[in-house]
């Protein structure tokens, strides 16, 4: 039991920092960002060929490829979504161009590292006995896993409240028009925006990575949608809501491969996606319904 | 002479069959999208019409139109009760709410072990043949064709361009977009009908994200401005990696990635530089030379309309405009000339 829930903690860490980002654009923006899963898994892949190629510690691989994945945020930005901005249907196109950036990323990981699943090797983690802690055991990785998750949910709440650019940020997403009136550099805060959103993305990525120890180009697809579960069910754009349903998901997931079996794990995100979304469209803690025609 | 075309048509029978199944997934996405409603639920009603076709088949031992039949107006039955609380929402979550149930509907395959599970059903007899494929694919365009300026086309028109003001208007959107749920839900159904019986096997793998995603591309591709757009885009994108076979090894890249990357780089391209999807060209042309006549004219006219869409007198908010951008998913050939971008008093879409 006791198990399970740091199982499930530690699941929850990875799907809340994906959430994060994707949550994050989508506030900014009002645009799903589909190729999210694809930084998630180029980040891992950079964190592997500087683990495995460079011979870098993981703990200084980690933060290069965050780095490297929120450059990639803002390539994606210029590309899929900066051209398509102030188009009557930049949702449904940006959602498009994103998919199709997302392709084009699947096509280039393919294309370096093969279909073949790919692993860290041996000892990338320090070794380490796990630590005990009330009757369960917490290794290295699941620590660092929701150490990182807190950490940066921690900053980016310190960003978006009390800094500058989070106050600019707050600002595009309530009307980038007026926000533009009002002297903010629209283009740089959204750019801002996808680099943070992004390396959150990658943050997720090199711990989905290490935690299941198998890297593969199409890594990112069940995430995607699991992503789209936890940011409904936190409510859109809202991101302590993303962070709170994304250890929700993390833990029951846990409990539903503990209690029903492993074919049942997906059924419960999906399904409950799909209850809270003709239920509650609005999520947890996500704000009252806009008109959105 | 007569061998050298057999020999022609049997190595590319395979392909014809896809072009044909690709288009009527294209034009299942394309049913929901004539009114302006993106539903993603496509891969699970054909992943239902497939499955209901294959047990009639196989096990109930019913003709096979009759089984085809039932795998089209069993995921349309489904579609009601799944369309009247989903399409109350709009937009994005519309999309997320049905990638949900298509989800929903291959883990349910998955955990049905009557039907192998996740390794599915193989040696379906085959019973589609190219001609089966391409008379429903008409039957469907006949459908969509008549659509088209009647009552109930300019209904869904009305509802792509603008709910709220179509519903004021007295239009009972709500049913509208029902039924053209249900009507996509049956496209797929067939279509899925079909593939299991040309392909001789189904398995859940097959109904994935990635599917609807494929149907998407190819109506997004071709155009949902016009009823054969989809078909359009699906012709092209599967004739395409026949293509690339060849081309790959000048490349130097192998053959699966180029194809996704080729997939990718030509959404991107249509998208960003043509946004109502290759069925557009033509009327791009027509307006393009239209305005040049006019532009010989009335010089003045056009110049207006010129300076009025780069950012000039309205420097801050221009970016954020939309009514200057031609629009998208609207029909611009229909509007006269280039009303999208001229008129002012045009009433700018909320965003």
């Amino acid at each position: 039991m006791g198990q399970q829930i740091v199982n499930g903690l530690f699941l929850g860490s990875i799907y809340a920092l994906f959430a994060l980002g994707y949550t994050l654009v989508f506030g900014v923006l009002d645009i799903l960002n589909l190729a999210h899963a694809a930084v998630f898994m180029l980040a891992c892949f950079v964190a592997l060929v500087l683990v495995g190629n460079a011979g870098l510690h993981i703990l200084v691989a980690l933060p290069l490829a965050v780095l490297a994945a929120g450059i990639l945020g803002v390539v994606l930005e210029r590309v899929a979504f900066r051209p398509l901005r102030g188009r009557a249907d930049s949702n449904f196109s940006g959602l498009i161009s994103s998919l199709a950036v997302a392709i084009v990323f699947e096509a280039i990981a393919l294309e370096v590292w093969g279909p073949n699943v790919e692993r860290f090797p041996f000892g990338t983690l320090p070794a380490g006995r796990p630590i005990p802690f009330l009757g369960a055991e917490i290794s290295r990785l699941q620590l660092t896993a929701v150490g990182v998750a807190v950490l940066f949910f921690l900053a980016l709440t310190w960003l978006v409240t009390r800094t500058r650019l989070g106050r600019e940020i707050r600002a595009v997403a309530e009307s980038p028009r007026a926000a533009r009136v009002l002297g903010v550099n629209v283009d740089r805060v959204i750019s801002a925006s996808f680099f943070i959103s992004s390396a959150l993305g990658g943050a997720a990525g090199v711990l989905y990575g290490l935690a299941y120890n198998a890297i593969a180009p199409d890594m990112g697809r069940s995430v995607e949608l699991k992503g789209l579960a936890v940011i409904v069910l936190g409510g859109m754009g809202s991101m302590p809501g993303a962070v709170i349903a994304g250890f929700a998901l993390g833990l029951s997931e846990v409990f539903v491969v503990a209690k029903l079996g492993g074919s049942y794990r997906d059924v419960v995100s999906f399904a409950g996606l799909f209850v809270i979304l003709v239920l509650r469209p609005r999520g947890l803690l996500g704000a009252a319904s806009l008109r959105e025609a | 002479m007569w061998e050298a075309l057999k020999d022609l048509f049997l190595t590319y029978e395979s392909t014809l069959g896809y072009i044909g199944l690709n288009s009527l997934l294209a034009l299942s996405v394309y049913a929901t999208l004539s009114c302006g409603q993106l539903a993603l639920s496509n891969a699970g009603f054909m992943a239902i019409g497939a499955y209901a076709a294959t047990l009639l088949t196989m096990e109930g031992g019913v003709p096979f139109p009759v089984a085809l039949a039932a795998g089209a107006v069993l995921p349309a039955l489904v579609a009601v009760p799944l369309g009247l609380p989903v399409l109350r929402l709009r937009g994005v979550f519309l999309a997320i709410a049905t990638i949900g149930f298509g989800e929903v509907v291959r883990l349910g395959i998955v955990n049905w072990d009557h039907v192998n599970g996740a390794q599915g059903i193989v040696a379906i007899p085959q019973k589609t043949h190219l001609w089966t494929i391409f008379v429903a694919l008409g039957a469907v365009l006949f459908v969509l064709s008549r659509l088209r300026g009647s009552k109930w086309g300019f209904a869904l028109e009305a509802i792509r361009e603008d709910e709220p003001a179509a519903r004021t208007m007295g239009i009972p959107t709500a049913a509208y977009k029902l039924a053209m749920l249900v009507f996509g839900a049956a496209i797929a159904g067939l279509a899925g009908g079909l593939e299991a019986h040309f392909t001789f096997m189904v398995a859940p793998n097959g109904f994935s994200f990635g599917r609807v995603v494929d149907m998407l591309v190819f109506a997004v591709v071709g155009g949902t401005a016009r009823f054969w757009g989809p078909v359009l885009g699906a012709a092209f994108l599967t004739l395409l990696p026949e293509l690339l076979r060849d081309l790959a090894p000048l490349v130097g890249i192998e053959p699966g990635p180029l194809r996704l990357m080729v997939n990718g780089l030509v959404l991107l391209a249509v998208i960003l530089f043509l946004p109502n999807g290759m069925a557009s060209v033509p009327d791009r042309i027509r307006e393009r030379a239209r305005a040049r006549e006019r532009g010989r004219l009335a010089p003045g006219a056009a110049g207006w309309a010129r300076s009025s869409r780069s950012s000039g007198w309205s420097a801050p908010s221009a970016a954020f405009a939309p009514w200057t951008a031609p629009r998208s998913r609207s029909a611009p050939a229909r509007s006269t000339g280039s009303s999208a971008r001229t008129a002012p008093g045009r009433r700018p879409p909320s965003t």
